[in-house]
């Protein structure tokens, strides 16, 4: 399958749209505040279309993974050659994206997000020009990454993301915002060190024929054929111990990003101090890059590592799910608690791959998806609530219900989502990754399924120290929602419940890729026991 | 006629979305009453069209499912929205749409002028809506969104009037309770699901029960299965341990404590140990654990309402006791019993509680049966309408609590032992006692309100006309299943046993023909009903005296009555405090921020600490480089020459 426009693929138009857009946006002069808002709103509509036209023509029959055949709208061009260098010989690098039924869920919630980010970000006031700049680079890092299929690409788009998140957070942030930006800053910089050590560690393991000459390279999926890996090289055979300190460092680095307990101190920071937009990007998109990571690197590349390693990582999800719904129990602002549930339905995810077979992969990639539209629209909620009454604090409201109908309506599906609720999306992720880790895992995932009552515990505590109880007196003069607010929830409203109802859309896109994934991984490492 | 099945839970999803949509802008109550109630009385029509053709369809021929569309389908589970209509399924759809026209034909008189007028017809349509999802349904995944959707109407419906308090707290601490109590259970549910598909590998009722059919009783995963599933049914169908949500749940409308928390949501635990019947049948000891508990519900909750003195805690109580008496029928095999009285108790508690709000409406609010008294004469049509609720509870002769209550005592007594029957018939008694206990103080005796403040009257029409129609199934109700030993054909049973024929194949219970017993025991059973109504009326109409000196002799047992055996003083001092406090004080205030954020701040520091040293050499000072510069070469010469 292929789709171009002008001769160039829609995957390249689709990641980079949004940097045309910042050139745009730092041509018009800064008092021109509404052109630079609906530009930048303009660029990621037509993000949103392509990644519509791309849901639509996607072949739901082809897996990808560890394929090229496999892989739709493929571009590959040689980005990078420096023909002979005195020892480390010739690097070619080369600009290799497309996508599977890994990555495209990716792809659609990053537009989707991303435009609602930026309709969310109308109310930002302050030096607007750099805000939306950084925001639309921030985009284009994200959607680089899900794309990618050169570890070398991959890592450049990475570390795009991180600086104007750094500056997002730093600038546009709230009184802490210094603090909590370069505590993100620090830690996704350790995890990217991590993951440049063991991604140089495969370069100079792997190589390719590229011609007539054999030259080290980054392609991903040659790093998943154990054939590709030169004799006697670090990261050669099966099961030695240099394969299973990349994988930690990999994991490490991933792990930080979803965050993974104890990694995952930096998130409700950078929450709290980060703008509505920012923090709807950072639960919505972000935090999947690290989930994203392990499935379309970690797992492929060092399935016997990974294999070794499964009771590990669904310990971590237990931890994660049962330790931040505790956590956001406790929290008496608003968005905290938002954040610390991240923390506990990112486990889901974390425990659903580790299940590795089809329902628990299936139900960590939907899990994945769903996330980040549930968790977006309750930080747009938090958002509209601050936006008016400038304070998060729970015990500060009260009877909201009765005020403010709409949002009410609104705030009740994504709670209710949230808290898994059968023919909301929530329900349907969840209940796989759990059902597939039951198979592998029973009692971790009896201890885990625990998680659904605190979750039902705090979401619904919370529910009721805003919306239920009586009014205070000064908020009387509170507003409904309005329009614009109305058009980052509703659409984000209308997909949880859909996908509730009827999830094969996102489900099917899926179904291939998890399967050939989970044999993949099985398969390789099964050969690797045999091996040994 | 089966593939109208779908109209079943189209009109009260339609009547649903009409009012959630413009229910707020529709500003006429009789548009928004009217719209919801039709679309109720509609889905019943069409199940009643469905059940008349289904009996004059041979019994192999009765079961039918329609398939919808796939809902989940990834790897080998596969799961469609698809509905099963079968004799059980039909029963509980004519129970559910039937019981609630009625509800919602009261309610529109019942809700006059609520700010909330709207809100309240949406969330009942849900209701409806979900329950029927949760009846029809042919597979557990399914059955679980039905599950969990009423969980969600509950939640919101004993939260409807959200900023009003509720005896020491507020609804929505009461709602809240309610959910979270029912996600316990739920929890319990899910595993045993998980468990059924991976060990069937299919969540579908055709291919689970076929699987099952064919396995040997005593299959200890089974037991695992049935086991965590009846943990989701003590959840939603109030049953010890779980049972401490349905009295709060009280804090909700009358009406909704009248469908929801007394004739349907409730029973949804019985209907989903008779629809896995065949499951359950292989696990005796889930059996077992089912009876007892169902007993012990039964005669716990009984002693707790002869003491209170609101007038729906009392029949909150007696829900309890009722739903542990149907589960009393199932745990010893007879779960056609078990529904049997699921039917009548739908008739005579939804009758209960639309009085019990009628008077309250008439009472001004006012719950305190103390406070009440005499209000016979102001409303004829109530008493006499509530007298027939009591007198079928208390298994009055030839009412329908009698039939069904005697079915499900015989049947514990012939399936299960002697002592089954003797606690079921103390808690019969007692049962009797309360009820007459609470007719009295309402409707019979001194007038004790302050008739300057309080002027009772009748009910409007929209509200007695249910009552009337209650009242007529509660009398009449029970004669579908008149037990052989009376002469009668025991239809109810007889209709529904072919949907149990593999689980009996599987229990192999003893045969008992023993038409002597039978009598004997009916009669002792009608004897202790008919004295525990006597002792209730004349105590509490006369008598007063031995009541207040039996609370004063038994201080001890009275207050601990009364205080509901401080069982929710105790959950919460076990469960709930030892939670919060975990999280608040130590995972959150001492691990998460003490021990793993500080650490990473005092690493942060130390490394600042550090590079501040380094920093001081880096000064930019060019005599100090040379410095270091000369001695760092002095030291590899020394080195060099030393080696």
């Amino acid at each position: 399958m292929e789709i171009k426009f002008l001769h160039i693929g829609i995957l390249t138009w689709i990641t980079f749209l949004p940097v045309l857009g910042m050139i745009v946006v730092l041509l018009l002069p800064k008092e021109q505040k509404q052109a630079i808002r609906w530009t930048s709103l303009a660029f990621t509509i037509l993000q949103v279309i392509l990644a519509v036209v791309i849901f639509q023509n996607f072949d739901r029959t082809l897996a990808g993974i560890n394929s090229k055949e496999g892989m739709q709208f493929v571009e590959q061009y040689r980005w990078i050659d420096i023909k002979s260098t005195s020892w480390i010989g010739r690097i070619a690098i080369d600009y290799f994206v497309g996508i599977d039924g890994i990555s495209v869920p990716m792809v659609l919630l990053t537009a989707l997000i991303s435009c609602i980010a930026v309709i969310s970000s109308f109310s930002i006031e302050k030096s607007i020009k750099g805000y939306f700049a950084l925001l639309l680079l921030l985009d284009t890092g994200m959607m680089g990454v899900f794309v990618a299929l050169d570890f070398f690409l991959f890592y450049v788009f990475w570390e795009i993301m991180l600086l104007p998140m750094y500056f997002l957070i730093g600038v546009w942030g709230g009184p802490r915002r210094e603090y909590a930006a370069i505590k993100f800053f620090i830690y996704t910089l350790l995890g990217s060190v991590l993951m440049l050590l063991a991604m140089l560690a495969l370069y100079f393991s792997v190589t390719i024929k590229d011609g007539n000459e054999v030259i080290h390279t980054f392609n991903m999926l040659a790093m998943m054929n154990p054939e590709n890996f030169v004799h006697g090289s670090l990261l050669e055979g099966v099961g030695t111990s240099w394969r299973y300190v990349a994988y930690i460092a990999l994991f490490i680095g991933f792990a930080i990003k979803v965050p993974a307990f104890p990694f995952h101190t930096w998130l409700p920071d950078a929450h709290v101090e980060a703008p509505t937009a920012i923090s709807v990007i950072l639960a919505g998109v972000l935090l999947k890059m690290g989930t994203y990571g392990l499935m379309r690197i970690a797992f492929p590349i060092f399935p016997d590592a990974a294999i070794h390693y499964l009771y590990p990582l669904a310990f971590i999800g237990f931890i994660n799910i049962i330790y931040g719904a505790y956590c956001a129990m406790a929290q008496k602002d608003f968005k905290k608690l938002i954040a610390y549930s991240s923390v506990s339905h990112m486990g889901i995810v974390l425990l659903g791959m580790a299940a590795m077979n089809t329902q628990g992969m299936m139900g960590a990639m939907f899990q994945m998806f769903n996330h980040g539209t549930i968790t977006a629209m309750l930080f747009l909620i938090v958002g509209v609530i601050y936006d008016r009454a400038h304070t998060r604090g729970l015990d500060d409201f009260g009877g909201l219900m009765n005020k403010m109908p709409k949002y009410s309506g609104i705030m009740m599906i994504a709670f209710f989502a949230a808290l898994g609720l059968p023919g909301l999306s929530g329900f349907i992720s969840e209940a796989f990754s759990f059902l597939g880790a039951f198979q592998t895992f029973k009692w971790l995932t009896i201890a885990s399924a625990f998680g659904i009552i605190l979750t039902a515990a705090y979401m619904l505590w919370t529910l009721q120290r805003v919306f239920l109880g009586t009014l205070p007196e000064k908020w009387n003069n509170l507003t409904d929602i309005n329009g614009r607010e109305m058009a980052m929830l509703v659409p984000l409203a209308v997909i949880v419940i859909i996908l509730g109802i009827y999830p094969s859309p996102v489900l099917d896109l899926m179904n291939s890729s998890a399967n050939a994934l989970v044999d993949f991984v099985k398969n390789s490492a099964g050969i690797a026991m045999l091996g040994q | 006629m089966y593939s109208l099945v779908p109209l079943i839970t189209l009109f009260p999803l339609l009547g649903f979305l009409a009012n959630g949509f413009f229910g707020r802008k529709i500003k006429n109550e009789k548009i928004v009453g009217s719209l919801s109630t039709i679309a109720v009385t509609l889905s019943f029509i069409v199940a009643a069209a469905i059940f008349i053709e289904m009996l004059g369809f041979p019994v192999e021929e009765r079961k039918h499912v329609v398939s919808l569309f796939t809902w989940i389908s990834a790897g080998t589970l596969a799961t469609n929205v698809a509905y099963q209509v079968d004799q059980l399924s039909i029963l509980m759809t004519l129970i559910v749409t039937g019981v609630g026209s009625l509800i919602h034909l009261y309610s529109i008189g019942y809700m006059h002028g609520d700010r909330g007028y709207w809100r309240f017809f949406t969330y009942m349509n849900l209701f409806i809506f979900m329950m029927l999802n949760l009846v029809l349904a042919d597979n557990y995944l399914l059955m679980f969104l039905g599950w969990e959707g009423v969980g969600l109407c509950s939640y919101l419906l004993i939260g409807f009037w959200y900023e009003r308090n509720f005896e020491k707290s507020t609804t929505s601490e009461a709602a809240k309770k309610a959910f979270i109590v029912n996600r316990i259970g739920d929890f319990g549910f899910l595993i045993g699901l998980f468990l059924m598909f991976v060990t069937f590998g299919s969540l579908n009722y055709d291919s689970v029960f076929l699987q099952a059919a064919g396995l040997e009783k005593g299959n200890s995963v089974i037991m695992w299965m049935t086991l965590f599933m009846f943990l989701g049914s003590t959840g939603k169908s109030a049953q010890i341990p779980l049972y401490v949500w349905l009295p709060d749940a009280m804090a909700g409308p009358t009406p909704v404590s009248a469908l929801i928390h007394a004739a349907t949501m409730v029973t949804a635990g019985i209907y989903m140990v008779a629809r896995s019947s065949i499951l359950y049948a292989l696990a005796p000891t889930t059996m077992e654990v089912i009876a007892v508990i169902g007993l012990l519900t039964a005669f716990f909750a009984g002693t707790i309402g002869i003491v209170q003195n609101d007038i729906k805690k009392v029949l909150a109580y007696s829900t309890v006791s009722q739903l542990g008496y149907m589960f009393l029928g199932c745990g010893v095999g007879a779960f056609a019993g078990g529904l049997f009285h699921v039917m009548t108790h739908a008739f005579f508690k939804a009758l209960l509680f639309l009085g019990s709000g009628a008077v309250i409406h008439a009472m001004h609010e006012e719950q305190d049966i103390q406070k009440m008294g005499g209000l016979q004469k102001y409303m004829p049509w109530t008493y006499k309408t509530f007298l027939v609720g009591a007198l079928a509870i208390s298994g009055f002769p030839f009412l329908s609590g009698f039939f069904s209550k005697d079915e499900i005592l015989w049947k514990s007594f012939a399936n299960g032992s002697a002592a089954y029957w003797v606690i079921g018939i103390i808690a019969a008694g007692i049962t009797a006692f309360y009820m007459f206990r609470l007719v009295s103080l309402t409707f019979l005796g001194s007038e004790r309100f302050d008739p300057h403040h309080v002027h009772p009257h009748e009910a409007p029409k929209t509200m007695l006309i249910p009552l009337i129609v209650l009242g007529v199934l509660s009398l009449i109700g029970g004669f579908v299943g008149i037990p052989h030993v009376l002469g009668g054909s025991n239809a109810f049973e007889e209709f529904l046993e072919p949907v149990f024929t593999a689980a009996n194949d599987k229990m192999l219970l003893p045969f008992h023909d023993a038409p002597g017993v039978e009598i004997s025991l009916m009669l002792v059973s009608v004897v202790v009903g008919l004295f525990g109504m006597y002792a209730g009326w004349k105590i509490y109409t006369e008598k007063r005296q031995i009541a207040d000196t039996a609370a004063r002799k038994f201080p001890l047992l009275y207050n601990l009555l009364l205080n509901k055996y401080k069982i929710d003083e105790l959950y919460d001092a076990v469960i709930v405090t030892p939670i919060k406090q975990t999280s608040d004080k130590f995972l959150w205030k001492i691990f998460d921020v003490k021990i793993i954020d500080d650490a990473l701040n005092v690493s942060a520091k130390t490394i600042d600490k550090t590079a501040g040293v380094f920093r001081k050499i880096q000064n930019g000072v060019v005599q100090n480089y040379a410095v270091v510069f000369v001695a760092g070469i002095l030291f590899v010469i020394g080195w060099l020459i030393a080696r």
